[in-house]
């Protein structure tokens, strides 16, 4: 008995040997790392990438299937030199080996750079990275959400900082992953219930350091999206260094911190209670001016009335009685800022009625900035 | 009406006596106005010290406001 292959009477059948090999091939080497440029990148309708790496005297098929393409930061561009973790595969059809990526990092940090700005190039597009969309942050919030791992450091940062300045500062926390491939729908996720909430004032999004891969989920497009929507202001605090996050751009603060955010976030509560006493010192202060003045007015207008006019006084009773508008219509210099004249007699007294002018007679116009010399032509009474 | 929105509305009738232009039967109405929401906003600074709340989605899609697990 010869071996399949061993003999021209046992030669293998073609697919017999593709079988061969595939088992050879994938029995034996394991999930690898391999280094070379990419060429002839094309992303199929399937959501298959296929490409080949190269290096100078080698190349070798390679394919990501549309399942591990989520986990890619961006498309390599062609050229791109990558890293790229895979299994070998064979096609059998071909007896073709093929490596299997399912992880691949640009050299340097190209994915990385590219995926974010074409998100950021998307966001733009849709008007969110614009500087007029960011809201005012409440001054004076009461109560306050925080977007964070419950566990992490960033929460508790925050709590300390806004104890500090405000014990009173109500704090509600809005559990959600933020980091790993479940952070994006959870922050998504938490961000959709805050939303819907609407008991805060104020939205902190954010979670502390942490290496690039760790921060990714905030320059989740998606996840910027969401913190755009979000219909209470935000503050993002991813704690980092240099990079500035896509949920950063969108926010309507960013603070480089989670203890910064909470310091923008929340004054001192003395401070608080200091612009509330001011405030209350304001209103009885200008009160208390309105009514001198409304005093002033009232001694001014009865002078100027005398007790010649005192009819005209009687018949405007309410205007004086209710101390109100009649007040100030009444007060010739507040009257006159507006537009108005007062006729007077040459001896001073108001003429206001159409009966106190005789055609052909004189009066002076006292306008706002001085007086006119007048004649009457003819008076008109309103018919009624 | 929010703390800040009784602060903001404050303001605005602080500026609008402190101006000359009110009739007096408006700067009255106003200054009451004022003093309705001083206490309120300071009823809304006098609550006790807050504890760290969790917003949990109930079953039933509803939201609600829980003390944190510790």
């Amino acid at each position: 008995m010869t071996q399949p292959g061993e003999a021209p009477e046992s030669a293998m059948d073609v697919s017999m040997l593709a079988g061969y090999i595939k088992a050879v091939v994938e029995g034996s080497v394991p999930p690898l790392w391999v280094r070379g440029e990419v060429t002839g990148f094309k992303a199929y309708r399937s959501g298959h990438w296929y490409f080949t790496l190269r290096d100078a005297e080698s190349q070798i098929r390679c394919v990501v299937w549309q399942r591990d393409t989520a986990r890619m930061r961006a498309q390599p561009d062609e050229g791109m030199h990558v890293v790229a973790f895979g299994r070998l595969n064979v096609y059998a059809a071909k007896a073709e080996i093929q490596l299997s990526i399912s992880r691949m990092e640009a050299e340097g940090d190209g994915l990385w750079r590219k995926a974010f700005e074409e998100a950021r190039l998307r966001l733009d597009v849709d008007g969110l990275l614009d500087p007029a969309r960011k809201r005012p942050i409440p001054r004076y919030p009461r109560t306050i959400a925080v977007v964070t791992s419950p566990d992490g450091a960033a929460l508790q940062d925050i709590i300390a900082v806004a104890r500090r300045r405000d014990p009173t500062v109500a704090i509600v926390v809005v559990p959600a992953v933020v980091q790993g491939d479940s952070a994006p729908a959870s922050l998504r996720g938490a961000l959709k219930r805050v939303s819907k909430w609407r008991g805060a004032d104020l939205v902190i999004v954010g979670r502390g350091g942490g290496s690039r891969e760790d921060l990714w989920a905030f320059n989740d497009e998606r996840v910027a999206r969401a913190v755009a929507a979000c219909p209470i202001p935000t503050i993002s605090a991813v704690g980092h260094e240099v990079d500035v996050s896509l949920c950063d751009l969108v926010a309507d603060l960013r603070a480089a911190t989670p203890s910064a955010a909470a310091e923008a976030a929340v004054p001192v509560r003395a401070d608080v209670q200091a612009e509330v006493t001011r405030t209350a010192r304001r209103l009885r202060v200008a009160l208390s001016r309105r009514a001198e003045r409304a005093r002033g007015d009232l001694v001014r207008t009865q002078r100027e009335f005398g007790s010649r006019a005192r009819r005209v006084i009687e018949m405007r009773r309410a205007w004086i009685v209710s101390l109100s508008a009649s007040l100030d219509a009444l007060s010739p210099l507040r009257t006159l800022d507006r537009g108005y004249a007062v006729a007077r007699r040459e001896d001073g007294t108001p003429m206001t009625s159409v009966f106190d002018f005789t055609a052909g007679d004189g009066f002076s116009l006292v306008v706002r900035d001085g007086k006119v010399d007048a004649r009457t032509i003819a008076t008109r009474p309103d018919t009624e | 009406m929010s703390f800040e929105d009784d602060l903001a509305r404050l303001d605005a009738i602080a500026r609008a006596l402190e101006g000359d232009r009110l009739p007096l039967d408006e700067a009255l109405r106003l200054f009451e106005e004022g003093v309705a929401r001083l206490r309120s906003a300071a009823a809304a600074l006098d609550t006790a010290e807050s504890k760290v709340k969790q917003l949990v989605e109930e079953a039933d899609g509803t939201l609600t406001v829980r003390d944190t697990p510790k």
